[in-house]
């Protein structure tokens, strides 16, 4: 079911890797800083079992970038909240497994959970105008998150907000510290997020759609705010979007997800240069073409599928342009493996050639 | 921010004044003849002329207000019966059936009022805000039903009843009267703790209503996923990220109750023999004893407007996005 062979890949920035701090990963050489395997998350509702996550499997070495992408409600959020903890015990049912630094979180106690959440793995949130709580200063917010795994001073603590404000590009560090996130431009307010989330210097950090609220030549900034700190920290980047034009610019690998599974898992040269799945085709398909008219924008057709009753087979076939092409879509649910030479990459799909039909039927159509 | 709150007494005393000049018009206008209601059946045309003289009804009505105002401001002197009265700033007027100056009146009343309604406050805002906290930590159990149930059904109580079932069961408490605070703290405390415990049980209802539906709504921002994802402890979480927002609407509230109580605190008042505010101006009500009527009519626009400030005030510390110029 898992292909681990597929998934612990080889790193490609060893000199980042290398500068890794008392890494608790140390102890599990050869396994990557996070690691999910068979990843089940469902909500009970009064309509029934939400199956938000389901089957999910995928590795992240330090130093590198992974960006989760799929329409909304595919379950990005959802998943990289399980990796923090986030999820409410009472409404909540996870199955499988989740390591961070070597760690098990599915099933640790709540009181261990908070000690690791915020140290460990840190994350930022798509709108930084509602995730900062406006009625206290960004120091103090900062200085919170740093105070809740240190047991230091306020100075010192403040002496550490205004190096980090410093750090993520806040001009005039000491005096904006005491500041309110509503004094503060979009872009800054997500810079002092991002200084928030690595203040403990998290080797793993996640960030769920951290430019979508923001201006176009914002957003850039911000993105290269997070290489920059990645390259700085080593730290291991889970980036979760919908927009694969971010995806081509920060990521090393790609999870496309689809109806709370991964669809498609591979480098992002070979997810976007030549996919796999008819459903990653279907996003590329759907991005607005950057430079001219928006003309040639596809959306996939049809809706994302209700998480209470999945399609029976590829959850993907109703909306499935080749489902007709193989049997089995309609029955059978493919697994997420190798299908091609290359071992570092898999898709979950009944197509024999969909190389082929890439090349022939997809890339003409794009822009 | 200063000039604000400047700019705010400024308008709150001319709103005062309106009330003060509207009320003048409405009750001295009016087409009754108070001086006879006061002077009562057997009315002799002395008494009559002198009482009419005392209320100054035999002035112009803008004299009328004149004097009132220059009384309020710097006191005056009532002519009864031959005698001259003085009364001092700020004159209230002078109330014939209880032969006492109203700012007297007033002065006694008052106190009791305010300790009632600001010691059942503090009882209502702990105990409703804190239930309305468990309850929407525990949203959906069977101990958010039962505090939600049990609070619709204190609320569906008339209010006389839950003073009813305070007396009728906490007779550990002290015998209800009014013993001044600066006497001695304790006897006036252990006086007022059956009124406090009424007022305080009845409105702790509605606020943990208030305060469940307002920190449910918290519960649910984004800034408090984000802080939860900080790693602090879930009481850090709830109370000081939670609660600190979710409070804010609920002052709104508090304000206002806060005035409706503090110039209606009628039934708490008269249940456990508190002469307060409301008892004094249902007796003045009820005899036409005009000058008091008028004086709790100002009282209550003085307390509305005060409110209302106070509440504005609190707002823009509560709420560092209000910042006012
Ligand atoms: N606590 C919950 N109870 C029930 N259903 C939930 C809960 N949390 C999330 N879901 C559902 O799980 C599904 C996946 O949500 P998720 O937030 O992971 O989507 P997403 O991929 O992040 O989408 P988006 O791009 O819109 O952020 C959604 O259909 C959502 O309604
Ligand atoms: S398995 Fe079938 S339905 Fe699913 S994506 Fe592949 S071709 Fe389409
Ligand atoms: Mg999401």
């Amino acid at each position: 079911m898992t292909e681990p062979h597929l998934l612990s890949t080889p790193d490609r920035r060893p000199d980042t890797v290398s500068r890794t701090r008392r890494v608790a990963g140390d102890r599990t050489e050869g396994q990557s800083y996070l690691e999910v395997k068979d990843l089940t998350v469902t909500f009970p509702t009064a309509d029934g079992l939400v199956r938000a996550v389901q089957g999910l499997s995928y590795s992240l070495p330090l130093g590198r970038t992974l960006a989760v992408v799929g329409e909304s409600g595919s379950g990005k959020s959802v998943s990289s909240m399980a990796i923090m903890g986030l999820h409410d015990p009472r409404s909540t049912r996870m199955t499988g497994s989740i390591t961070v630094g070597g760690e098990e979180i599915v099933g640790m106690p709540p009181a261990e959970l908070r000690k690791r959440r915020g140290a460990n793995a840190a994350m930022i949130f798509q709108d930084p105008q509602s995730s900062l709580h406006p009625y206290f200063t960004v120091g103090d917010q900062i200085i919170e998150a740093y105070r809740a795994h240190h047991r230091v001073s306020k100075r010192v603590a403040r002496d550490r907000a205004v190096d980090m404000l410093g750090r993520v590009g806040i001009p005039n560090p000491r005096r904006r510290l005491d500041d309110y996130p509503h004094q503060f431009s979009g872009g800054m307010r997500q810079r002092a997020m991002i200084a928030m989330a690595l203040v403990n210097d998290p080797k793993l950090l996640i960030a769920d759609e951290p430019t979508t609220a923001l201006d176009v030549t914002v957003q850039a900034q911000i993105l290269d705010l997070i290489m920059e700190l990645q390259q700085d920290f080593g730290s291991a980047v889970l980036f979760i979007t919908h927009d694969l034009g971010v995806v081509a610019e920060i990521a090393d690998d790609v999870l496309v997800m689809y109806g709370g599974r991964g669809v498609e898992y591979g480098r992002a040269e070979s997810i976007l240069g030549q996919p796999l799945h008819p459903y990653t085709w279907g996003l590329l398909e759907s991005i607005p073409a950057v430079s001219g008219e928006p003309a040639r924008l596809h959306p996939i057709p049809g809706t994302p599928p209700s998480l209470l009753a999945l399609p029976s087979g590829c959850s993907f076939h109703p909306r499935c342009e080749f489902a007709g092409r193989v049997p089995g879509c309609t029955v059978d649910l493919p697994e997420l493996v190798s299908r091609t030479a290359d071992t570092t990459r898999a898709s979950r799909c009944h197509l024999t050639d969909p190389a082929g039909i890439f090349e022939t039927d997809i890339l003409p159509r794009l822009p | 921010m200063l000039i604000y709150i400047l700019r705010r007494i400024a308008s709150a005393v001319s709103v005062v004044i309106v009330t003060l000049v509207a009320s003048f018009g409405l009750f001295f206008v009016a087409p009754t003849d108070p001086a006879g209601t006061i002077c009562g059946q057997r009315c002799t045309p002395e008494r009559y002329a002198d009482i009419s003289a005392s209320l100054n009804l035999d002035e112009p009505v803008v004299q009328q207000v004149g004097d009132y105002l220059k009384g309020l401001a710097v006191g005056r002197t009532y002519h009864s019966g031959g005698a001259a009265i003085d009364c001092d700033a700020p004159c209230l007027g002078y109330s014939y059936t209880l032969g006492q100056p109203v700012t007297k009146l007033i002065g006694q009343a008052l106190p009791i009022t305010v300790s009632i309604v600001l010691g059942g406050a503090v009882v209502y805002l702990i105990i409703g805000i804190l239930a309305g906290v468990v309850a929407a930590r525990r949203r959906g159990t069977y101990l958010d039903r039962l505090m939600v149930g049990t609070s619709l059904g204190i609320n569906a109580v008339p209010y006389f009843v839950v003073a009813l079932l305070v007396s009728l069961y906490a007779t550990f408490l002290p015998h209800s009267a009014y013993h001044p605070l600066l006497e001695n703290p304790l006897t006036w405390a252990g006086g007022l703790l059956a009124a406090w415990l009424t007022l305080g049980l009845a409105n702790a209802a509605s606020y943990t209503r208030y305060s469940r539906a307002s920190m449910i709504e918290t519960l649910g921002e984004d800034y408090i996923r984000t802080a939860r994802a900080k790693g602090i402890s879930e009481r850090r979480v709830v109370y000081r990220h939670g609660l600190r927002a979710a409070i804010t609407p609920i002052a709104t509230i508090f304000g206002v109750d806060l005035a409706i109580q503090l110039t209606g605190a009628i039934f708490t008042e008269a249940m456990f023999g508190l002469p307060g505010l409301g008892v004094l101006t249902l007796r003045a009500f009820n005899q036409y004893d005009l000058p008091v009527l008028m004086a709790g009519v100002l009282v209550g626009s003085v307390v509305l407007v005060v409110m209302n400030l106070l509440v504005d005030i609190l707002y823009t510390i509560l709420d560092p996005r209000v910042r006012l110029g």
